[in-house]
């Protein structure tokens, strides 16, 4: 019965056609509203009916993203700001993820930790924000420090949630086969965990660039965020659009970078409709 | 010869709040090497409560539980645990499960996984993961990771119940020929008279309420073993004869 049926793994990897022309066809009507409301804001600036020194237009943004791509002023902020946001990231994150891991593990630690946490939560980040430029100064530190605090909680919060959600059941199959305490982090929990730390990694994420854009507006010398208020005292509109834009699809693409990374980690999911 | 595994004077009670539950009541039970035992009776009486303790899942009871002479203390590998849900690592593949914590880049872990595999005839589905398999390829990726460790004793909790009548057969006969090939000594738990007389050399009838041993009945008949023949036929009516037995007096009693 098992040897004359075709290994399973070749119908699951070869992904019928009908399926990229569904994901192909999702894109397309997922983009048709944004076209549209290009299309209308060129028209009405073209055709003089806003104001292009308040509004800007498509063309003028797309111009002077090529300015600013020439004068390497657009690199030099962007790499700034991907810095500051990654180092935030890793730093709230990485502390999130094992500290959540923890507190998942071993209920004792949970009892002392836990509600700390949890009543740190609830304390509206902005408003921390002057706390930190007085104890840090407008440096680098207390913006990594003010990414990161962002990153911390929805990756502690959703690794704990997964760690909790183990099965009981696979534990006990763990202490039969006798896993040594290494292997039952990397065979049981941490996958078992995998789709909730990705949740979190994407919250996770978002959660840092927005800080960034915080950080960088209330004080700095460099980064996408200064790039914008800069321009605002200017009145150069079609700069903050180029920021604006920046921001959003830096933001879309790491996103698309972690759903990827689920698509490829999760696919022993039952549920996963990829 | 040392026997494989020895339950001694097992009684055990749940306590929940002020509603105690005594469960086992001073069972005795002996699994000689190389034996397959079967444990049958009714609903609740008790076998997979046995089970755990035997696989040392639950310490909390009274009396001694022996693996080859020596205590059981927690669970270990020695024995093999088949669970009635097959409780794979749904993110693991067929072969990555059967060998679990160990690496399959390992040589020697590697050759005695693809000799389990062609012994519980999963050539093919060694990349499929759990969510792929049937129910009974789920449970046969079970019993092979339990048998690549080379347990002293497999313990069985109604491993096919969840199965079709078709699929259970030849997982029965599966795991007649693993017991024939490797020795292990098998203790099996199930509903199913039929599968108990077909697979053992004795089987155990427990009675509930509170669970004890009711009686022991050796099946003497040799492998492979006919369904319909008449020496089967009438083990399975003394079997079921003994089970039904307590649910007479009960009717009495009323
Ligand atoms: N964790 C528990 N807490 C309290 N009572 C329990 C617990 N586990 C089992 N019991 C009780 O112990 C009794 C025996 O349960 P057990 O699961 O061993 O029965 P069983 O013989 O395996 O039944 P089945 O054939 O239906 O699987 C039942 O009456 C059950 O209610
Ligand atoms: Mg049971």
């Amino acid at each position: 019965m098992s040897v004359s049926l075709a290994a399973p793994e070749t119908a699951l990897e070869a992904k019928p056609p009908a399926h990229r022309r569904k994901r192909r066809g999702v894109f397309l009507r997922g983009a048709v509203l944004p076209a549209l409301i290009v299309a209308v804001w060129q028209w009405l600036s073209s055709a003089g009916l806003i104001s292009e020194q308040l509004f800007s237009s498509p063309w003028l943004i797309l111009k002077q993203y090529a300015a600013l791509a020439r004068s390497g002023e657009l690199p030099h902020h962007l790499r700034i700001s991907l810095i500051r946001a990654s180092l935030g990231f890793l730093l709230g994150g990485g502390t999130g993820l094992l500290l959540g891991l923890f507190v998942g593990m071993y209920r004792r630690f949970e009892e002392v930790v836990n509600p700390t946490v949890q009543m740190l939560r609830t304390v509206p980040l902005l408003a921390i924000t002057p706390l930190f430029i007085m104890w840090f100064g407008f440096g680098e530190l207390s913006k990594v420090l003010l990414i990161s605090l962002g990153a911390f909680f929805p990756l502690y919060v959703n690794t704990f949630l997964g760690v909790r959600n183990v099965d009981a059941k696979l534990f006990d199959v763990a202490r039969v086969l006798e896993f040594s305490r290494y292997r039952q982090m990397t065979r049981l929990v941490l996958p078992a965990a995998l789709p909730n730390i990705l949740l979190g990694i994407r919250l996770s994420l978002s959660i840092a660039w927005l800080c960034l854009v915080v950080a960088e507006l209330l004080g700095a010398d460099s980064g996408v965020g200064y790039m914008i208020q800069d321009a605002r005292a200017f009145m150069a509109t079609d700069v903050v659009f180029v920021g604006i834009t920046i921001f959003a699809l830096v933001g879309k693409l790491s996103d698309s970078l972690v759903q990827f990374l689920e698509r490829r980690l999760l696919r022993w999911q039952d549920s996963y409709k990829g | 010869m040392q026997p494989a595994v020895e339950i001694k004077g097992v009684s055990k009670t749940f306590r929940s709040g002020h509603a105690d539950t005594h469960v086992l009541d001073r069972v005795d039970l002996t699994v000689r090497e190389g034996d397959f035992t079967t444990l049958i009776g009714p609903s609740g009486c008790g076998k997979s409560t046995l089970l755990k303790i035997v696989a040392g899942l639950d310490s909390d009871y009274e009396g001694e539980v022996l693996l080859e002479g020596e205590a059981v203390r927690g669970p270990s590998q020695e024995k093999g645990v088949i669970f009635q849900e097959h409780r794979l690592f749904p993110w693991l593949t067929a072969e990555q499960n059967i060998a679990a914590d160990l690496s399959l880049r390992n040589a020697d872990v590697r050759r005695r996984t693809d000799e389990l595999i062609a012994l519980v005839k999963l050539g093919g589905f060694e990349k499929a993961y759990p969510r792929q398999l049937s129910g009974g390829m789920s449970q046969r990726v079970a019993i092979a990771r339990a048998l690549l460790r080379q347990p002293k004793a497999l313990l069985l909790d109604e491993p096919f119940g969840a199965l079709d009548a078709f699929t259970r057969a030849h997982l029965q006969e599966a795991l007649l020929d693993i017991w024939q090939t490797r020795k292990t000594s098998m203790l099996l738990v199930t509903h199913d008279i039929d599968e108990a007389v077909f697979l053992s050399t004795r089987v155990v009838v427990m009675d509930t309420k509170p669970g004890r041993i009711k009686a022991s009945v050796p099946i003497d008949l040799p492998y492979p073993r006919s369904r319909s023949s008449r020496s089967f036929t009438e083990l399975r009516t003394a079997v079921l004869g003994h089970l039904e037995q307590r649910q007479e007096q009960e009717a009495y009693s009323i």
